[in-house]
């Protein structure tokens, strides 16, 4: 939440600040101290946090300053012209400015730039661009007229992008208000692009200020006009090649920040990426407010009356406002902390007379998401704000989703399925939720009257809108446990975060139950699977690594002498590897299963109803699946969303806890629980050699501390400095 | 500016007892705290924690409760079976009631603070009036099967919870009979233990009754009906203390496994009005049972075991990011346990039983900043001079020219005389000691050790002559009419004619040992010298501020007047007063040498603050003489590895 901190009032005795406010305030190379430039003759270096002046020059009587002073950043020098053409530099134990270094040019200086990291940059009123070092050689040289004779700079900002100095300024034509350009400086190699800056619909306006920020790729010029309203144009950083004379369209960013009558000129400036500081009237008889504007969310975030009036003047420096509070140059610290949606629902202004003006404390996302009817808005209030114009969608008479109920009662399977692609393809509405619960309550309804009716593809669409739920729809997994419709129970349980144990238990049945054959006509997505049979080919490299498990070596462990039979083939513990126990149209279904929420105690009374062999399958493939998990080093198995380690093991525990006397008995069964076994071992092995790795460490520890500690007693020398 | 060589002392086997009580509180900011061996500490906790007052241990007399009543009233129970009341003035017990239940296990104050309650191993709860000068019996309350291991009133004074073994009850205090008997549940993650033992009950304000237990659990319980109503369990061993927040918004738990966990009353939802007890923070301060909690409004404070005192502020109270929202551990007493004779190299050590006499060593070698000296001569114990009778020693001193001892328990005072032949050393101790010396608070010897001073604990101050090995009264210095207060700290001047005394009221007592006549000199109303006069108008350095453990020790350089040495735990500090006072630019510690930097920024960088932080934890130091200081430090591991070991937490596995 931004806000504006306890303002500082600096004294401006020392300025001759006119009606027409200062002509501008500069960093220096100090972070706390400014150059503050009055209208007149003077230049006074001011320390913030001490609120007082460090030092003052003036030019002589009869001279006046035409460009703010600035400081160079590269030698602390301040550099200021007076007399359109004189250019003046001194540093801090110079007195007297008739006495400093003084340089006449040859055209007249509309600015000075002078940011962190380059050299000073000098702007001519014809646009052309200097650099400060190249110009003091030969102060004399010749000054080109880059902008024709009716353009006029009306301001301009100097940049670093990613370490090249970049700069921008606005001309406009002095006859035809309202043209505006755009100039992009850029140095080495010395370029200028030009852009016409296009007003939009709101042609009439004028833009009243300027202010701009810089990322990567474009320069984001944001003008307040005197409708009130503040207008967004991205210029392209790096010129695009070959077309001349380019435009730029605005786009409106926030409606009416202050009052579009506002005679006195109002400003604006960007704090950071989310946040503006306006200056002006909010409303045409109020007095004037410094407001900070969330972009993002178009709030208001804090504003501060400023009754003694303004200069219509505002500069921002690293965290800090500046501007002409009544006599006083004004210094406002301003804090923000990054923006959360909470934060930017922002705060009310305090409006002085709470009766009129019922304002809504912020955007009704609700409606101004969704369709939302544009005369509401417009009579709520002007203060409601929108980056884009919302597209008004057309509501049709009758609700689309009605008439697809209606439909569904009766119509063909064919028709339905097209209806409802017409009302997927619709503008999603709020209640779109329901409606589509509706309608696979709908279908399934039919379903239940009508044992032919099953409109799979409908299902299928509904399912794949991400929007149901089993306990939305519970009868949709049973109609397609009916059916055996593997596919669909595929999806569902992709889906659905919420299936009972119960149910997932009976797909698991159908999943191992189903022949092969009729497995491999059916479409099933097969993305968790990756092609696990690719790796039977390197067998030669599996042989070399043979089965590590966690970095034990099996063979070492004298865990496998328990188990002769297996040592002597090893290949054969390869060759269980190698290949998937299953077609992998099943192990799609089964990883399916894999990724499915449960909890452990409701699961394990339906694990026990699966019959032995399908059971001993699914350890199979389950333990072929760790198999491969182990064998890269990140434990993890290739493909896309494929079963994680944890949940193969929880499964293998899971299985084992339930049909473990049944499975004991079985022969085929033995050499997998044999491996198992191995494995646990091996895991507990692992464990206590951390265990002992841990203490000999502590050991270690000891030892090292006791190299330290420099016994009971000792003489040392201590030399105190 | 100084080089030195330091006897680095770590043979000093100090441990510090356990905490076994904390009892804060809240009108004076101060905390008390018990500890194992029968000793009372009174922490300022405003004046940066300070350890203002102590009272001795005593063996037989193990606190298993404190707690504060009257508002200013300390009162401790133990096994011995006997309530104490201590005066905070004097520095002793006022008195001693015994409760006839056997030995006592918990004690509570009412929340008027008019009346303690006091649970018994014969599971009876006794109920005593607190009257201006003593305690009252009253009446006891309905016995109960077994020991009553926890108390606690309800804030409006009504119903009392008494925690036992496997059963908590609530009392009527009217009528004194129980009306709940809550039974506590023996499962410990389904394994029956023994016995529950409920280590602490909580009654809140609600009639909700908060119980932790042996077998790990924090359980609600509704008083109204008797039942449980919510249960947490969050340690694998027992959960042995607990405190609540004057405001009931918050409550703190510390178990056997160090953890202490802190609880707070939440609303369910973002502006829900209702709320529920969750467990917010746990903190692992402590490597031992946390035996003891106490909540102080901006503060979790705990001890236990492992001898540390943990005052860990709590983040959402504390308005100022400053050193006091810092977390603070206190091991060691700020009162001096080290006494040292400059004259022969000796180091007085007290112990709570016994003193032990080192001769330090000595080298022939020198070095560079740095280096350890080869020894040639190593350190010696000379003597262990174990105390009679079950007191603990109060204090000790060694007279500088190393051929006297004194040292004082609560009701005995001991004077040796030294005497060395060669490498024989022969006691004896100086009998005919008059009989009102039986006590002191603070011994010292003056700087030529032919004159002692004695601080009794009722204000006076005793002058004696030391004297071909015998002892002659010279004068006492009686307290100001109407005060008591003792004096805890004692200075004398070198030539022995000036001896300051400072009491616990922060005023010093000047008096001229000659002419027998007592200055005062209140803190306020003192004549500060021209150079704390330019302290004062300057300011210390930011960093010299911000330091949050309190100066131990002050001593002045012998041969150089403008050194002051001062230390605390975790630095020693050398002012320089002819040099100028740092400001906040200046660097205030510098641990290396200047190397690269010419005489002229040394001089002009050179402050009158010459810190070192080599020696820590530092428990004493001093000037032996001009080129050479001791240091006696303490390492916490070598406390650590004489506790009982942890309970062991395993890390790989389940």
């Amino acid at each position: 939440m931004a806000t504006l901190e306890e303002e500082i009032a600096l004294s401006t005795v020392v300025l001759g600040a006119g009606p027409d406010g200062l002509l501008g305030v500069e960093p220096t190379d100090k972070a706390d101290q400014f150059l503050v430039t009055d209208s007149g003759r003077t230049v006074v270096h001011y320390k913030v946090s001490d609120q007082k002046p460090l030092g003052s020059w003036s030019v002589k009587q009869g001279q006046v300053i035409t460009c703010p002073a600035v400081c160079s950043f590269q030698t602390g020098e301040y550099i200021v012209v007076h007399d359109n053409k004189v250019l003046r530099i001194w540093n801090n134990e110079d007195v007297n400015l008739d006495k400093v270094f003084k340089a006449t040019l040859s055209a007249e200086v509309y600015r000075i730039h002078s940011i962190q990291g380059t050299e000073p940059v000098v702007l001519f009123k014809e646009g052309a661009v200097r650099g400060l070092e190249a110009l003091l050689e030969e102060p004399q040289q010749k000054i080109e007229a880059v902008i024709s004779d009716e353009e006029v700079i009306k301001w301009t900002k100097f940049f670093m992008v990613s370490k090249h100095p970049v700069l921008i300024f606005i001309t406009e034509k002095q006859q035809q208000h309202g043209n505006y350009f755009a100039y992009v400086q850029m140095f080495n190699p010395c370029t200028l692009s030009k852009y016409t800056l296009l007003l939009g619909e709101e042609e009439k306006t004028v833009i009243k200020n300027f202010t701009a920020s810089v990322d990567r790729k474009f320069i984001c010029l944001m003008s307040l006009s005197s409708d009130g309203c503040i207008y967004e144009s991205l210029i392209p950083v790096y010129p695009s090649d070959g077309e001349k004379n380019q435009k730029v369209v605005r786009s409106l960013l926030l409606k009416t920040v202050v009052s579009g009558s506002a005679q006195k000129s109002v400003a604006l400036t960007i704090l950071d990426q989310n946040h503006v500081a306006v200056l002006g009237p909010p409303l045409p008889a109020s007095k004037e407010c410094l407001s900070i504007w969330n972009i993002k969310f178009q709030t208001l975030q804090t504003s501060k009356e400023l009754p003694q009036g303004t200069s219509g003047q505002l500069w921002y420096y690293g965290e800090t406002l500046f501007m002409l509070h009544g006599k006083y140059l004004t210094v406002i610290p301003y804090k923000c902390e990054a923006s959360s949606l909470a934060g930017a629902l922002g705060k009310l202004k305090h409006s002085q007379d709470p009766g009129t003006h019922t304002i809504p404390h912020f955007v009704n996302w609700e409606t101004s998401q969704g369709c939302e009817p544009g005369s509401q808005n417009s009579e709520q209030s002007k203060r409601i704000l929108r980056r884009r114009k919302t597209e008004v969608s057309l509501q049709p008479e009758v609700p689309a989703s009605t008439q697809l109920l209606l439909n569904i009662k009766k119509d063909s399977e064919k028709h339905i399925e097209i209806e409802l692609r017409k009302f997927l393809a619709l503008k999603q509405t709020p209640d779109f939720h329901t409606v589509v619960g509706d309608i696979v309550a709908g279908l399934l309804g039919r379903c239940k009257e009508e044992p032919s009716f099953y409109p799979r593809n409908c299902l299928m669409q509904l399912i794949q809108t991400h929007m149901l739920s089993y306990s939305l729809c519970p009868g949709l997994l049973e109609i397609a446990l009916e059916k055996t419709d593997v596919q669909m129970l595929q999806l569902c349980l992709q889906q659905f975060p919420d299936i009972p144990e119960s149910v997932t238990c009976t797909c698991l049945k159908i999943f191992l139950s189903i022949d092969d054959d009729s497995l491999r006509e059916i479409d099933i997505n097969m993305e968790s699977v990756s092609d696990y049979n690719d790796t039977a080919q390197d067998e030669n490299m599996e042989e070399q690594t043979g089965i590590l498990q966690n970095g034990f070596s099996s063979e070492e462990d004298n865990c496998n002498s328990c188990d002769p039979e297996l040592n002597q083939k090893p290949q054969d513990a390869t060759q269980a590897t190698t290949s998937c126990p299953v077609i992998p149209q099943r192990a799609a279904l089964l990883n399916a299963i894999l990724h499915s929420a449960y909890s452990e105690i409701f699961l394990l009374p339906y694990l026990k109803d699966i019959p032995a062999q399908h059971v001993t399958l699914f350890l199979q493939y389950l333990y072929f699946l760790y198999l491969k998990c182990s064998k890269n080093a990140t434990m993890t198995l290739p493909g896309i969303h494929p079963p994680t380690l944890s949940q193969i093991m929880d499964w293998i525990c899971l299985l084992l806890d339930a049909n473990f006397t049944v499975v004991v008995m079985m022969p085929e069964a033995k050499r997998l629980l044999m491996n198992l076994y191995k494995f646990v071992k091996s895991q507990i092995s692992v464990y206590s050699e951390l265990n002992k790795i841990e203490v000999s460490f502590r050991e270690l520890q000891k030892l090292n501390q006791e190299k330290h500690s420099r016994g009971l007693y000792s003489i040392e020398v201590l030399h105190l400095f | 500016m100084g080089e030195f060589k330091v006897h680095r002392v770590r043979f000093f086997n100090y441990i510090p007892s356990g905490i076994r009580c904390v009892a804060y509180n809240n009108q004076s900011n101060r905390l008390a705290v018990s500890r194992t061996d029968g000793t009372v500490e009174i922490y300022n906790l405003s004046a940066n924690y300070f350890q203002e007052k102590f009272f001795p241990g005593h063996e037989s007399r193990s606190t298993e409760a404190l707690c504060w009543a009257e508002g200013q009233r300390l009162f401790s129970a133990g096994l011995n079976g006997e309530i104490i009341e201590y005066d905070l003035q004097a520095l002793n017990i006022k008195y001693a009631v015994d409760a006839f239940g056997g030995p006592i296990w918990s004690m509570t104050a009412s929340p008027s603070g008019s009346q303690l309650l006091v649970g018994c191993e014969d599971g009876s709860v006794k109920l005593f009036q607190i009257t201006p000068e003593k305690i009252e019996f009253e009446r006891n309350f309905d016995r109960q099967k077994s020991r009553i291991l926890s108390l606690s009133w309800h804030p409006s004074g009504t119903h009392i919870a008494a925690g036992s073994i496997d059963y908590i009850s609530v009392f009527d205090v009217k009528s004194g009979s129980a009306i709940h008997k809550m039974m506590v549940d023996r499962q410990y993650m389904g394994v029956s233990k023994r016995k529950c033992i409920v280590w602490g009950v909580a009654f809140l304000s609600d009639g909700t009754v908060i119980s932790v237990d042996s077998a790990g659990k924090v359980q609600f319980w509704d008083s109204a009906t008797g039942t449980l109503a919510k249960s947490h369990l969050i340690a694998n061993a027992d959960v042995q203390s607990i405190a609540v927040a004057e405001q009931e918004d918050s409550f703190v738990v510390g178990t056997a496994e160090g953890t202490v966990f802190h609880f707070q009353l939440v609303p369910v939802a973002s502006s829900s009005t209702e709320k529920q007890w969750v467990r917010t923070k746990p903190f692992q301060h402590h490597t031992h049972d946390v035996r003891t909690v106490a909540h102080s409004p901006t503060a979790l404070i705990s001890g236990g075991t492992d001898t540390h005192l943990v005052i860990r502020p709590l983040m959402e109270k504390v308005e100022v990011k400053n050193y006091d929202a810092a977390l603070r551990k206190i091991t060691f007493p700020h009162r001096r346990l080290i006494s040292c004779s400059k004259k022969r190299q000796l180091l007085l050590f007290q112990f709570a039983h016994h003193l032990e006499l080192w001769r330090l060593g000595s080298t022939v070698a020198t070095g560079k900043n740095g280096d350890t000296l080869p020894l040639s001569k190593n350190a010696e114990h000379l003597l262990h001079l174990k105390t009679k009778g079950p007191e603990n020693i109060i204090c000790s001193c060694i007279s500088p020219c190393g051929s006297w001892i004194a040292c004082s328990t609560a009701s005995r005072f001991f004077l040796y005389r030294l005497t060395y032949q060669h490498d024989n050393l022969s006691l004896k101790r100086v009998s005919k000691m008059p009989a009102f010396l039986r006590s002191a608070v603070q011994i010292l010897f003056s700087e030529d050790s032919a004159k002692l001073f004695v601080a009794s604990n009722q204000g006076s101050l005793h002058v004696g002559q030391l004297l071909e090995g015998r002892f002659r009264h010279l004068h006492t210095f009686q307290p100001q009419s109407g005060t008591v207060e003792a004096m805890c700290l004692l200075a004398v001047s070198p030539d022995g004619d000036w001896l300051a005394a400072s009491g616990t009221s922060a005023g010093v007592h000047v008096y001229s040992v000659k002419h027998l006549k007592v200055f005062e000199y209140s803190i306020p109303g003192k004549q500060y010298t021209e150079w704390s006069r330019t302290v004062q108008k300057q300011g210390f350095h930011h960093l010299w501020l911000q330091r949050d453990t309190p100066i131990t020790h002050i001593s002045f350089h012998p041969k150089r007047p403008m050194h002051i040495l001062l230390h605390d735990a975790y630095m020693f500090c050398i002012i320089d007063k002819s040099l100028p006072l740092p400001n906040d630019k200046t660097l205030l510690y510098n641990p290396l040498p200047p190397k690269s930097e010419s005489d002229v920024v040394r001089r002009r960088t050179a402050h009158a603050f010459k810190i070192s932080k080599i020696y820590k934890p530092l428990l004493f130091m001093d000037l032996l003489d001009e080129g050479t200081l001791v240091a006696v430090e303490r390492p916490l591991d070598d406390i650590i590895a004489q506790l009982p070991p942890p309970i062991k937490k395993k890390k790989f596995g389940t």
